[in-house]
């Protein structure tokens, strides 16, 4: 088991101190902001290097902050071997808001990354079947986004009460 | 019956020889479906319907009926119409034509021909053929396939039925029903038991448990209800019917039911001979007890329905072809072989 | 059997949507199954139409309590273990100390809901396959729950009962009589259900075999909950990442053993569940012996929410799995980010995973056998 300090130092060494930084707010969980590009290669390391076996994808989420005009992605990961947990976050620019995904590492993001993108508008580069997954595939914008406006119609009906 | 059906007109004997099953169907009917939700009721620890008539709830199948009979006719824009329409009454005319050559009493019976089972097993297949209709003519997916799987469910258990049912003619020695049950008079077996076929000889108890899988799953009960199973086709070959065609299916197969139940009587518990010899015999009293037998059998059928879950179409298949129809054919042979030693 | 030229792709397959209106999706989820005959080719879940915005809502509220009430319409079925998991994120967040009497009580009424969900999730199952009757029974048991919660929250499903570092009100003078009077009841109910539907030969056919999810796939999932344990892994959040008093209790983790057929086929996630139960009976006895009879459950609740800037990630052990809560705070009065991570949606989304390859009948008992509260998937 290891300290999420001790996984931000192993990691340095694999990625070298460009690809990560590591953050903390004033209380919670600590976790690890990852270069978008390298976000794969961090997670295949994650899951198969004997010292880290992070085999489960607990959550993934989309976020999006107004003021930087960036989106985020939030990765919370386990490992039930060595028991042990890790937050990595990426961020990327609005305008251009492409992740790679990790759909082919943890089978879960399959979902998951479909619902950031529905819900925050998160393009995930390489997804197998990338589309809306709660919201009809028509939808106009992306509803978690802070700016969002809710469209007056859909297909004709009104969507206020 | 028939001596009276001389003196009138050939027309009018017809017209009441129809009446009378019809009439014992429909009453059976609003009976039975009543008693089934009582049943189910208290099988599963709760009182069943209790409001509609007062003592009970006695009048719920009839206000079902009233409710049914004011319902829309829904027919589904790409149905095939006639098909769709046809499809109900066809069943229903199916089970009720085999009560024709049902003994209800010694001294009633519709038709007294002599290849009576042989009637009885050929006009019910036409049931499959309803189901088949009313499955493709919905124009539905869901009702397609359970009307296919209705067709292959009947036209595999017909075999086994009907093997057990040559091992009972077999013994008895006639196709007609009436003879069949007048043979089983009497109270000598052993000494003490009625003269029944079943206590007559050990394999045709095995007969008996053969034919009764098989008629449950003839008359699509539980566990063998695949081809209407609500959990997974939605209503089977039901889905697109509603108000007085559902009804129709509602009612064939409750008579289906009844006529399976009542062929198991007459074949196997001695049809309208009373258990007790002479005592609380007659026409009357054959009557009540022909009933009492058939609904007997009913009631084991509901008790099951309510009781286990039900098996998938390929386990289905696999009772059918890999246990039952090799069974009920060795058993044929070895009654056969039986009839000969002794 | 049935050869159907599809139109779309030319081949000899038929494309059935089951549901949004069927009587085994246990809600309102759409299923497209490509069929080649009876037999499953393909599965695409389509989900969405229970869809109420909880994230959305959440971040609207001026304030961080009053998303609790939002949490319980998530799984209706078990709304206390849905509201657990969100006050012990507030807590964490609050560094907040919980008084024991609450601690003790909450863990008395998450487990007793724990029981009344898998009720239904068993019963609902069997209902699935053609049993009518163990349904019944399961839901008078179910009732008498109920009316223990009525009595303590005033409602019957949806209670909004938990307050952070709280409860609403508190228990009345009898809850421990009617609780330990419950508990008593229904251990021998347990043994009825297995000798009426657990081990009917039947039943086993049915369940045995079917859907197999191997170790690997499940966590390559992330699934959690009776789906992981009934593929024999010894997961259990309560034990593996203890929250609130969960640690003081002896309990088992009962897992799947492929005792009728596979290791982690369909039979052993129900039996998961049933074993589930008399775990949660020994808690609740436990609970209910440690459980101090004096003490404000009202006096901890803080006035006012307002978390330091920062981000967490809870989880906690619901009936289905592993409820995930992702607060980000910015000091404001509401949440900047609430995400639920509910365990029906990941569960549903190894359905494709796990049917391939079965018949119409199987799908029906693998979507029971997973358990899905669509409430939860669509949020």
């Amino acid at each position: 088991m290891k300290t999420p300090e001790e996984i931000f130092e192993y990691l340095k060494n694999e990625f070298g101190e460009d690809a990560l930084t590591f953050e903390k707010g004033d209380i919670g969980d600590p976790w690890i902001l990852v270069k978008a590009a390298t976000i794969k290669n961090v997670s295949k390391f994650l899951r198969d290097d004997p010292g880290m076996r992070f085999n489960m994808l607990m959550c993934l989420s989309g976020l999006h902050y107004p003021k930087e005009e960036e989106v985020g992605v939030v990765y919370n990961l386990h490992s039930t071997e060595l028991h042990q947990t890790i937050n990595l976050k990426v961020r990327v620019p609005v305008d251009g808001p492409a992740v790679p995904s990790v759909e082919a590492i943890w089978k879960t993001a399959d979902w998951h990354e479909r619902e950031a993108y529905d819900m925050v508008g998160v393009i995930f580069d390489g997804h197998p079947n990338h589309k809306r997954i709660l919201l009809p595939d028509d939808w106009e914008g992306h509803p978690l986004r802070k700016d969002y406006v809710q469209q007056e119609f859909y297909r004709g009906v009104t969507t206020r009460s | 019956m028939t001596e009276y059906a001389s003196n009138i007109h050939p027309m009018a004997a017809i017209l009441i020889h129809a009446a009378i099953p019809l009439t014992i169907i429909l009453v059976y009917a609003l009976v039975a479906i009543w008693g089934e939700r009582k049943i189910a009721g208290f099988i599963q620890d709760r009182l069943g319907p209790m409001r509609v008539g007062g003592w009970h709830g006695w009048a719920q199948s009839i206000a079902d009926l009233l409710k049914l009979i004011q319902k829309e006719d829904i027919i589904p824009t790409n149905a095939s119409r006639f098909l769709f329409k046809f499809a109900p009454f066809m069943m229903f005319a199916a089970s009720y034509a085999a009560f024709a050559v049902i003994p209800f009493s010694s001294a009633y019976i519709g038709s007294m021909i002599n290849i009576g089972v042989f009637y009885l097993l050929a006009i019910t297949s036409i049931l499959t053929l309803s189901v088949i209709m009313a499955g493709w003519a919905s124009n539905n997916k869901w009702s397609l396939l359970g009307g296919m799987r209705s067709a292959a469910q009947m036209v595999s258990y017909e075999v086994p039925t009907i093997a057990t049912v040559l091992t009972v003619v077999l013994v008895a020695g006639s196709l007609n029903l009436m003879t069949v049950t007048e043979m089983q008079a009497g109270n000598d077996t052993l000494g003490f038991l009625p003269n029944w076929l079943i206590f007559q000889n050990p394999f045709l108890i095995v007969a008996f448990i053969i034919f009764f899988i098989s008629i449950l799953a003839e008359s699509h009960r539980v566990p063998f209800d695949l081809p209407e199973s609500e959990s997974e086709l939605v209503g089977g070959y039901q889905t697109e019917y509603s108000g007085m065609r559902w009804a129709m299916f509602m009612l064939a197969e409750y008579a289906d039911m009844l006529l399976l139940s009542l062929l198991g009587a007459t074949l196997f518990f001695g049809g309208w001979n009373s258990p007790f010899g002479d005592f609380m015999s007659g026409p009357v009293w054959g009557f009540f007890w022909f009933m009492l037998k058939g609904l007997l059998l009913v009631f084991v059928m509901m008790w099951i329905r309510w009781t286990l879950p039900r098996y998938r179409v390929d386990q289905l298949m696999h009772i059918c072809w890999n246990i039952l129809i090799p069974l009920s054919f060795i058993n044929l042979v070895l009654t056969a072989l039986w009839e000969v030693i002794f | 059997m049935i050869e159907v030229i599809s139109k779309e792709t030319g081949n000899k397959e038929m494309v059935i949507n089951m549901g949004p209106q069927h009587p085994s999706t246990h809600g309102v989820l759409r299923l497209e199954l490509v069929l080649d005959g009876e037999i499953i080719t393909k599965v695409r879940p389509n989900i969405g139409y229970l869809h109420r915005c909880f994230e959305k809502y959440a971040e609207q509220m001026d304030d961080y309590a009053k998303v609790i009430p939002y949490t319980d319409r998530m799984d209706y079925v078990s709304a206390i273990n849905q509201e657990h998991g969100y006050v012990i994120a507030l807590e964490r967040m609050l560094e907040l100390e919980v008084p024991e009497r609450v601690e003790y009580i909450r863990v008395i009424m998450a487990e007793l809901q724990r029981i009344a969900s898998h009720l239904l999730g068993i019963g609902a199952f069997g209902l699935d396959l053609g049993a009518f009757s163990p349904f019944l029974y399961l839901f008078t048991e179910r009732e008498k729950i109920l009316d223990i919660f009525e009595r303590v929250t005033g409602a019957r499903l949806l209670y909004n009962y938990f307050a952070v570092a709280g409860l609403m009100r508190d228990v009345h003078p009898k809850f421990k009589a009617d609780t330990a009077e419950f508990v008593r009841t229904f251990r021998p109910k347990i043994k009825e259900l297995n000798d009426l539907l657990s081990y009917n030969k039947i039943f086993i056919q049915r369940t045995a075999n079917i859907g197999v999810l191997p170790e690997k796939v499940a966590f390559n999932y992330a699934a959690s909950g009776p789906v992981l344990r009934g593929s024999g892994v010894k997961w259990d959040l309560r034990k593996n990442d203890p929250y609130s008093i969960y640690d003081r209790f002896e309990f088992d983790i009962p897992v799947g053993t492929g005792e009728v057929g596979t290791l982690g086929d369909c039979w052993d996630r129900y039996i998961v569940r049933v074993k589930e139960m008399e775990q949660s009976l020994r808690i609740i006895e436990q609970a209910l012996d440690g459980m101090p009879d004096e003490g404000d459950v009202m006096e901890a609740i803080p006035k006012r929410i307002r978390p330091k800037e920062g981000e967490i990630y809870v989880r906690t052990e619901t009936p289905r799995g592993e409820l995930g809560y992702y607060i980000v705070s910015d000091k404001s009065a509401s949440p900047f980010r609430v995400k639920a991570r509910a365990p029906s949606f990941v569960h549903l989304s190894v359905l494709p995973a796990i049917s391939k390859g079965s018949l119409i009948a199987d799908m029906v008992a693998i979507v029971g056998s997973i358990d899905i509260v669509l409430g939860e998937v669509d949020r």
